[in-house]
């Protein structure tokens, strides 16, 4: 298996389709500690996403990248278009022009993505954020790249599951950002709907190299 | 839950067509992407004002588009902010070359999109400032939160800010008063049953028949604390309390009171808490100076209100009574 081009175009097209069948779960997420809009925005702006594949195809994985990442920013709105805008792009920047990804590589994308989320969110790990599910995964990503690991399905199940591992960890966590800061210790008891998305979005990157 | 609309989808899109028909004379309407103008946009000369944020708090912003206040509003889908794409061509469109006052409710959404949108539309060579609007003293405000949310003195600071605009004040002074306004504001809210996001289609929180929820946003997101159900008095006398606290109300304080209805409330419950409201104010000292009573600033069809307190000087005052004429504020004109 090789993560090029077309791996990426087919990651996007899962990502779109676990956004379209987990709607209704991030919605019932946001509801009990934001706004009820995380599942209509991200189905929205993956679908988008989708529409922009059938209009051309990107060449290579940075190329599709950035794609995602100007539409997620131009159809997403809340928190979530800006973040998930910046952290494609900052992943496609990383990436730049190769055609394929190296287990090395995609381990400093997804830390070019945190790091990205990080910058404009001003998140740190612990405020019950998507922070909480991306560090996991770019620790784990990094680790299963530093071992030595050339199979680059490891690295993107070591990713994946420890970021569904983080979605699951923010449930005891007290929100210090976004919206449900404002509900102080009520939020505790409750999975972070932006850290689940997350987790959706890698898993996807997995389910694409299968 | 039973709503007048064709298509969860279509909402937004539906309503901004209707508003666009109903008050042709005094907006232009652009549908892709969405945003409202003033009719006579960019008016020479004179500083633009720009606002936004989730659709579902009608008749925030749209309402508040044209002479006196806003120059354009942009609107996202319901609860969710706007994103750069919108506001973006609503700036440019707005700009006389006297710069852009961006007026943006303190929430981590809207302030992303906001902020992007300033750098793309600097980046075009516009110069944009922006007053960040966090009047809400149900949220503690410190280093550990997103802060304080901006919810009812967001009209005041329009209205003010656009006033200064409107006699052409420069863009650094135009932002200087709407800051001035929210350094000078509180408010507290109170929510008597939840709303329903249309895509969403069940209440944005649980309240029981005898419960009331203590220090809501505009969101449909829950508050601070619930307790059980209490008088119109018991009530209004639980928010003013922290908002005359906080804005360190005192003897001799001429004040503007603003009890807002939250979209689900009737006017005549309004005025039985501003009735007490004022008795409280009186209280402490303070004379009402200047009133607005009604739904400005909305949750869909929650049932509730804010109370906002606006500590008013000459200046404020005077630019408060100056003329505006909008679809939802009309005077002087």
């Amino acid at each position: 298996m090789v993560l090029d081009a077309n791996w990426a175009v087919k990651w996007l097209t899962l990502c779109a389709q676990a956004m379209a069948e987990h709607r209704v779960e991030l919605i019932e997420l946001d509801r009990a500690i934001g706004d009820s809009d995380h599942g209509e925005n991200m189905d929205r702006g993956f679908q988008a996403v989708l529409a922009k594949l059938g209009e051309s195809t990107p060449e290579t994985p940075g190329a599709a990248l950035k794609m995602t990442a100007m539409t997620l920013m131009s159809k997403v709105g809340g928190a979530a278009g800006p973040l998930y805008g910046t952290a494609f792009l900052r992943a496609a920047t990383a990436l730049g022009d190769s055609a394929q990804i190296d287990p090395s590589a995609w381990a400093d994308a997804l830390a070019a993505a945190r790091d990205g989320i990080v910058a404009r969110g001003k998140a740190e790990s612990g405020d019950k954020t998507m922070v909480d599910a991306w560090t996991p995964a770019v620790d784990a990503a990094r680790a299963a790249a530093d071992g030595g690991s050339t199979d680059v399905l490891g690295v993107l199940v070591a990713a994946a599951e420890a970021a569904e591992a983080g979605a699951v960890a923010t449930d005891p966590m007290i929100a210090r950002k976004g919206r449900a800061s404002y509900l102080g210790e009520r939020s505790a008891g409750h999975r972070d709907p932006g850290a689940v998305s997350s987790a959706l979005i890698l898993r996807a990157a997995v389910g694409a190299a299968a | 839950m039973k709503k007048l609309i064709n298509d969860p989808k279509s909402v937004v899109q539906e309503s901004v067509q209707g508003f666009g028909l109903a008050h042709a004379g005094l907006v232009t309407v652009s549908e892709d992407p969405i945003y409202i103008t003033r009719k006579d946009a960019p008016v020479a000369g004179k500083v633009g004002l720009v606002s936004g944020g989730g659709s579902g708090h009608e008749p925030l912003h749209a309402g508040y588009v044209g002479q006196g206040m806003l120059d354009a509003a942009v609107p996202g889908a319901v609860f969710t902010s706007p994103t750069p794409d919108q506001i973006l061509p609503a700036t440019l469109a707005v700009n006389s070359g006297a710069g852009v006052v961006h007026i943006v409710k303190n929430y981590t959404g809207d302030v992303l999109n906001f902020e992007t949108a300033g750098e793309l539309a600097e980046a075009e060579g516009v110069s944009v400032r922006t007053v960040l609007v966090n009047d809400d003293v149900a949220v503690e405000d410190s280093l550990y939160t997103a802060g304080r949310r901006g919810v009812g003195g967001t009209v005041l600071v329009e209205k003010i800010a656009g006033a200064a605009a409107e006699r052409g004040d420069g863009l650094d002074a135009v932002a200087a008063i709407g800051e001035r306004v929210n350094a000078n504001v509180r408010t507290m809210g109170v929510a008597l049953s939840a709303c329903t996001v249309p895509h969403a289609g069940t209440p944005s929180f649980d309240l029981d028949e005898d419960e009331i929820e203590i220090g809501i946003g505009i969101h449909g997101e829950p508050g601070r604390h619930r307790i059980p159900m209490e008088n119109a008095d018991s009530i209004t006398n639980r928010l003013l309390e922290p908002v005359l606290a906080d804005l360190k109300v005192s003897s001799g304080d001429k004040v503007l009171l603003f009890v807002n209805g939250m979209g689900g409330t009737p006017l005549s419950e309004l005025y039985i808490v501003y009735r007490r409201a004022v008795q409280v104010l009186a209280d402490a000292g303070a004379t009402v100076e200047r009133s607005l009573v009604g739904n400005y600033i909305t949750a869909l069809e929650m049932q509730g209100c804010s109370i906002s307190v606006l500590r008013l000087d000459d200046e404020l005052t005077e630019l408060w009574d100056a003329p505006v004429h909008t679809a939802a504020l009309r005077w002087g004109v």
